[in-house]
C-alpha cells in the first residue's frame, strides 16, 4: 500500500466517522425545539450511559481486536472469571463511593486502582 | 465539583438584560473553564493515553509512516473506528469497504447528536469542532454537565460552549498524546493493564450523575434490559449499536404512546401515568428518597 492510497483511506475513514456524528445537525438542527427532540435529549444520555456501562464492562478486551470475539462471545463465562468478577466488584465500588462522596475523580481513581491492583496482583 | 458560573454569578437575576442599571452577568474566565475542564475530562486521560498508545502500537505493524498514525488521531477520532482502520488498511481493504465499515462501526453516533441538537445550536464554527470530537466518551461528559436553567441567558449559553469546546479538545488531545507515546515506544513497557478500566468507571460516575439529574427510574431500566437483551441476541460487534438504537426506538415509541394517552384529555393525565416534565416537582418529592437509592 503506498503512502498515497493510505491517505485516501484514512480521509475516507475520517469523513465517514464526522457524517455519523454531523448527520442528526444536518437533518433536524431546525427542529430542535420539537417536543420529540426534547424527549430524547432528555432521557436519552441516560439509557446511552448504562448501555455503555455494561457493553464496557462485557468488552474490556475491544483494542486486541483478534481474541476479543471469543473473549466476548463467551460472556456467560465472563461472571465467572476472574476479570469479569474483578470488574464487576470495581464498579460497584466506584458506584457506591460515588453515591457516598459524589467525588468523580475519587469514585474513578480508586474504582481503577482497585481493578489495576486486582489484575496485576494475581486476580487472573 | 462546584461550578464557577453559580457561584459568581448568583446574584445576577433574569431580566439583566433590559435593566440597564445592574451590572450584567460576567462570563467565566477561561482560566476557569481550563480548570473545569482539565477535572472533567481527567478520567478520560487515564482511558485515552493507554487506548491511543494501544493504537499507535497496533499502527507501528503496518509498513507506512508513523506519521500517518497521528494523523489518523487527529483526523479521525475513533477509538474502535480506528482501530478497525488499521485492520482495513493491512487487509489493503477498498475505498468502499472502509466507507461502509466506518459508517456501521459508528451509525450510534447518530443518536447521540439527537440529544446535544440545542445544545450545540449557537456554537457557530466551534459547532464544527463539538460536532467533529463527539466520541463515546466526550459524549457523556458534555450530555453530563449540568442542565443551566437559563438557556434564554447568552452568557451562559456561550460559556456552556466554551466549556465543551474546551472538554472536546482535551480529550484529542488526551488520545492524540496516547497515539504518540504507541507510535513512539512501538511497545509497552511498562504494566498499564486495566488502566482502562477507568473509563469504564466514568459511565458509572456518569450514569449516577444523570441520575441525580433526573430522578426517574425508567430510562435506567430501559437501557439496562435493552442491553441485556443485546447481549443475550446480538453478536458483540453489533451490540452497541443495536442496544442504543433499540433504546431509542424504544423511546420514540413511549413518546407517541404518552401522546396519544394524552390527547383525549383537557387536563394534563394524572402524574404517575407518564415522567413528569416538571423538574422540580420530581425533585422535591423524591428528594428524600435519594440516599436509599443504588445504582441505577
Amino acid at each position: 500500500m503506498t503512502t498515497l492510497q493510505a491517505l485516501l483511506l484514512i480521509a475516507v475513514s475520517a469523513g465517514a466517522t464526522f457524517a455519523t456524528r454531523a448527520l442528526p445537525f444536518v437533518f433536524l438542527s431546525r427542529h430542535s425545539a420539537h417536543p420529540l427532540i426534547l424527549h430524547m435529549g432528555r432521557y436519552l444520555p441516560a439509557i446511552v450511559m448504562v448501555v455503555l456501562i455494561i457493553v464496557s464492562l462485557s468488552a474490556m478486551q475491544l483494542p486486541d481486536m483478534s481474541e476479543s470475539a471469543h473473549h466476548i462471545s463467551a460472556w456467560q463465562s465472563w461472571l465467572v472469571s476472574a476479570e469479569g468478577a474483578g470488574m464487576l466488584v470495581a464498579a460497584l465500588c466506584v458506584a457506591g463511593l460515588h453515591l457516598w462522596r459524589r467525588n468523580a475523580l475519587l469514585s474513578i481513581a480508586v474504582g481503577t486502582g482497585l481493578y489495576m491492583a486486582w489484575l496485576q496482583l494475581g486476580g487472573v | 465539583m462546584s461550578s464557577p458560573s453559580t457561584t459568581g454569578t448568583s446574584h445576577a437575576s433574569r431580566d439583566d438584560t433590559t435593566c440597564a442599571g445592574s451590572p450584567p452577568r460576567q462570563p467565566v474566565s477561561s482560566r476557569h473553564l481550563w480548570q473545569q475542564a482539565l477535572n472533567k475530562t481527567l478520567p478520560v486521560m487515564f482511558g485515552y493515553i493507554p487506548l491511543g498508545a494501544a493504537f499507535g502500537v497496533l499502527f507501528t505493524q503496518l509498513p507506512l509512516s508513523p506519521w500517518l498514525g497521528l494523523l489518523m488521531s487527529l483526523v479521525i477520532l475513533a477509538g474502535a473506528g480506528q482501530f478497525l482502520a488499521v485492520a482495513l488498511l493491512g487487509a489493503g481493504a477498498g475505498i468502499t469497504e472502509v466507507f461502509v465499515a466506518t459508517l456501521l462501526l459508528n451509525s450510534r453516533h447518530l443518536f447521540y447528536g439527537l440529544s446535544l441538537l440545542e445544545r450545540f445550536r449557537a456554537a457557530g464554527l466551534g459547532k464544527l469542532y463539538l460536532i467533529f470530537g463527539l466520541t463515546d466518551e466526550t459524549y457523556s461528559l458534555l450530555a453530563s454537565l449540568p442542565r443551566s436553567g437559563e438557556r434564554d441567558d447568552p452568557v451562559a449559553r456561550r460559556d456552556d460552549q466554551r466549556l465543551m469546546l474546551r472538554i472536546t479538545f482535551l480529550n484529542q488531545s488526551w488520545w492524540v498524546l496516547g497515539t504518540l507515546l504507541g507510535l513512539a515506544a512501538g511497545q509497552l513497557s511498562f504494566d498499564s493493564s486495566g488502566i482502562e478500566f477507568a473509563l469504564t468507571a466514568l459511565f458509572v460516575v456518569l450514569g449516577i450523575e444523570q441520575w441525580f439529574a433526573l430522578r426517574e427510574r425508567w430510562p435506567f431500566m430501559l437501557g439496562l434490559l435493552v442491553t441485556l437483551a443485546g447481549l443475550w441476541l446480538l453478536p458483540e460487534d453489533q451490540l452497541l449499536l443495536g442496544s442504543i438504537a433499540a433504546a431509542c426506538a424504544l423511546l420514540l415509541g413511549q413518546y407517541h404512546y404518552q401522546r396519544g394517552k394524552q390527547q383525549p384529555h383537557v387536563t394534563p393525565a394524572p402524574r404517575d401515568d407518564h415522567p413528569p416534565h416538571g423538574k422540580s416537582g420530581a425533585r422535591r418529592t423524591e428528594h428524600n428518597q435519594a440516599s436509599e437509592h443504588t445504582t441505577p
